[in-house]
């Protein structure tokens, strides 16, 4: 060391700083109690937030949307017979992009405006022909047929129906119904089937509104070619859909390629806001939280008044009198946050198989979630708001710690000495 | 570490004027004073005599309306706070009236607080610290706080943290203001004793004529004004 020079000992600082802390443990337990329980309420709150939305987006994507789908030009505007996409043998780069490691799950479908018919009643529906093996982990009625048989390949004879459409259609398993559609020559396309599986979702919309059928089976009943109304796919990110999106449509670039926010804005509108939720809502704590530190470090630095001008009249310069409150607020910062994040693991892990809303399921159907609301805890968003915390808290104690460091000794002092 | 200073201090020409509101309060006037090396000086005066102001400028802590002051060489007034407070933790040991310790630290770690600003090492610290208390009498009372001390043992500590790391010059604003009259003997005879053998400038403020009587060189303050300077 040289001769005039301080050194910056951080063993005492951080000994001084600790022990001060503990000082006025009322006080101190107060703040840490509002940062731990400040932190829950973002963790907590912000995961409630997500898990609806994350249902809202699941279900939207799980009803046929997928992450991406694809159509022939013009299918979104009129969905029926007249638009269908060539087969897949005639579009190899497509075939091979379905092919890589970016798709997790896809397949092809017919899907055609319907009427069904029983012997009680007549419902318009929507005609879906699928491949049942890819549909599994695509689309939610790979894994929603809860009373009958699942279908077992594209030639499969029999219908899938809703639990509410089967109420509606008063008719039940087994039963035949009538569907009728339109063929690409205009024709009335008409067929009975056998109802051989129930499906049952959170949604009353998706029950009464598809039917399922094999693939190959809709394309005999509607007399047409080897062409596909669309084709859906998965990807591992919902929110991380543009290489594959451009991928897709430079592999198919005659067709209509959609992202799922693209095929439902309001569905995007919704993550967007959520994400600036979360921002507002962090800040709304925080500035609730701010201004208890500042006031319990400026207390604490009042209080102090003499015992820093001591330590200043003993040598100790202004600089580590600043990170002597700084580490102070520090250490009460980490150990709230570490408090709020055993909170919110402590109260989110009992909640892991979701909250039971049924008693206001009607009003979440309708924003299309289910009865059950499953909290969804987001790294990002647990980091965030430790993050937030600890930054933002270490800047609002810069000013009680620069009040402390700029104080003169001697009128710190003067209250003893004279 | 002790400095070899011929002039510890030199005061020409110190003046405090304090104001309040329209009102300026002369606390000191004028004041010319050299103080060599090795000198055990107490300055003596009633309450308002200026004595503590002299100490709080000699000391660095406040600063002169007009005139010069030099401590171990070094022109206070032309010093930033950095540097002064630089000046306090290498040469000048500081006892106060009161309210001398950090509360939150054992006595050891009081004793240990300059040591440890200084940057010497933790052992060295540590041996220094249990030496000097026991030089002051408080074998055994190393890991108490403050508030686990009387009066007494609190001054003891503080005299052992201004003399520990061996400073040049220890200036003491009536330092036995606190304690009886056997613990008052106790403290000024440590003092001398530290004076005579390692040859530390103290300067002592008081108004206690007990005090005063330990001391070689006795400065009398009246109105801020030095109206004696006499060896004894």
């Amino acid at each position: 060391m040289s001769p005039g020079s301080q050194h910056t000992s951080w063993s005492i600082v951080f000994r001084i700083a600790w022990r001060n802390l503990w000082r006025n443990h009322r006080r101190s337990l107060i703040m840490l109690s509002a940062i731990a329980l400040g932190l829950w309420g973002m963790i907590w709150m912000t995961a409630l937030m997500r898990g609806m939305v994350d249902q809202m987006i699941d279900s939207s994507i799980k009803t046929l949307s997928g992450h991406i789908q694809i159509h022939a030009p013009g299918y979104l505007d009129d969905p029926s017979i007249e638009y269908l996409m060539p087969p897949l043998d005639e579009s190899p780069a497509l075939q091979s992009l379905l092919g890589t490691d970016d798709v997790v799950a896809w397949s092809q479908r017919i899907r055609v405006p319907a009427v069904i018919r029983s012997e009680r009643d007549v419902i318009a529906v929507t005609l879906v022909g699928i491949d049942p093996e890819k549909e599994k982990g695509l689309s939610f009625i790979g894994d929603s047929v809860t009373e009958g048989d699942y279908l077992t390949s594209v030639d499969d004879n029999k219908l899938l129906v809703g639990k509410k459409l089967l109420e509606r259609l008063e008719t039940r398993l087994n039963r035949r119904v009538v569907l009728m559609s339109q063929d690409p020559e205009n024709n009335i396309a008409e067929r009975g089937f056998r109802i051989g599986g129930m499906f049952d979702t959170d949604l009353e919309a998706t029950e009464t509104g598809y039917v399922f059928a094999g693939l190959e089976t809709v394309r005999k009943m509607l007399k047409m070619g080897p062409g596909v109304s669309e084709i859906s796919l998965l990807s591992h990110d919902y929110r991380q859909l543009d290489p594959l999106l451009e991928k897709t449509r430079s592999a198919a670039p005659a067709a209509d390629v959609k992202s799922w926010i693209e095929q439902d804005p309001y569905m995007g509108s919704m993550l967007a806001v959520m994400d600036g939720f979360v921002l507002v809502w962090f800040t709304v704590i925080f500035l609730a939280l701010s201004f208890g530190l500042v006031n319990t470090l400026l207390m604490a630095v009042f209080e102090r008044t003499r015992e820093i001008g001591l330590v200043q009249a003993l040598g100790m310069k202004s600089t580590n009198i600043l990170y002597m409150v700084l580490i102070e607020s520090i250490i009460m910062l980490l150990m709230g946050l570490a408090a709020g994040n055993i909170l919110s693991w402590l109260t989110i892990l009992p909640l892991k198989d979701g909250i039971d809303v049924s008693s206001v399921a009607a009003g979440m159907e309708f924003a299309g979630m289910s009865s059950t609301l499953l909290p969804a805890v987001k790294m990002y968003d647990v980091v965030l708001a430790n993050l937030l915390v600890l930054v933002l808290g270490i800047a609002a104690s810069l000013f009680p710690a620069w009040r402390a460091s700029r104080k003169v000794p001697i009128e710190a002092i003067t209250r003893v000495w004279q | 570490m002790t400095i070899e200073i011929t002039n510890a201090v030199k005061c020409r020409g110190v003046s405090k004027v304090f104001s309040q509101g329209e009102l300026a309060v002369h606390a000191l006037t004028d004041i010319d004073l050299d103080i060599a090396a090795g000198e055990f000086v107490c300055l003596s005066g009633s309450s308002g005599s200026g004595k503590t102001t002299l100490l709080n400028m000699i000391g660095g802590l406040d600063v002169a309306t007009t005139g010069e002051i030099t401590v171990a060489g070094k022109r206070l007034d032309k010093m930033p706070m950095s540097e002064l407070a630089d000046l306090r933790l290498q040469h000048i040991g500081f006892v106060f009236q009161a309210y001398n310790l950090i509360p939150v630290l054992s006595a050891r770690e009081n004793v240990e607080f300059v040591m440890q600003l200084q940057g010497i090492e933790a052992d060295q610290r540590r041996v220094n610290a249990m030496e000097i208390l026991q030089q002051v009498g408080l074998t055994g009372m190393e890991d108490r706080r403050p508030a686990e001390l009387s009066g007494g043992q609190q001054q003891r500590v503080a005299v052992a943290r201004a003399i520990v790391s061996k400073p040049a010059l220890i200036l003491a604003d009536e330092p036995t203001a606190n304690l009886d009259s056997e613990n008052s003997d106790k403290l000024m005879t440590l003092m001398r004793e530290l004076n005579s053998q390692i040859g530390t400038t103290f300067i002592i403020s008081t108004h206690d004529e007990g005090v005063m009587a330990f001391a070689k060189r006795l400065i009398r303050l009246h109105d801020g004004r030095i109206v004696s300077d006499e060896a004894i």
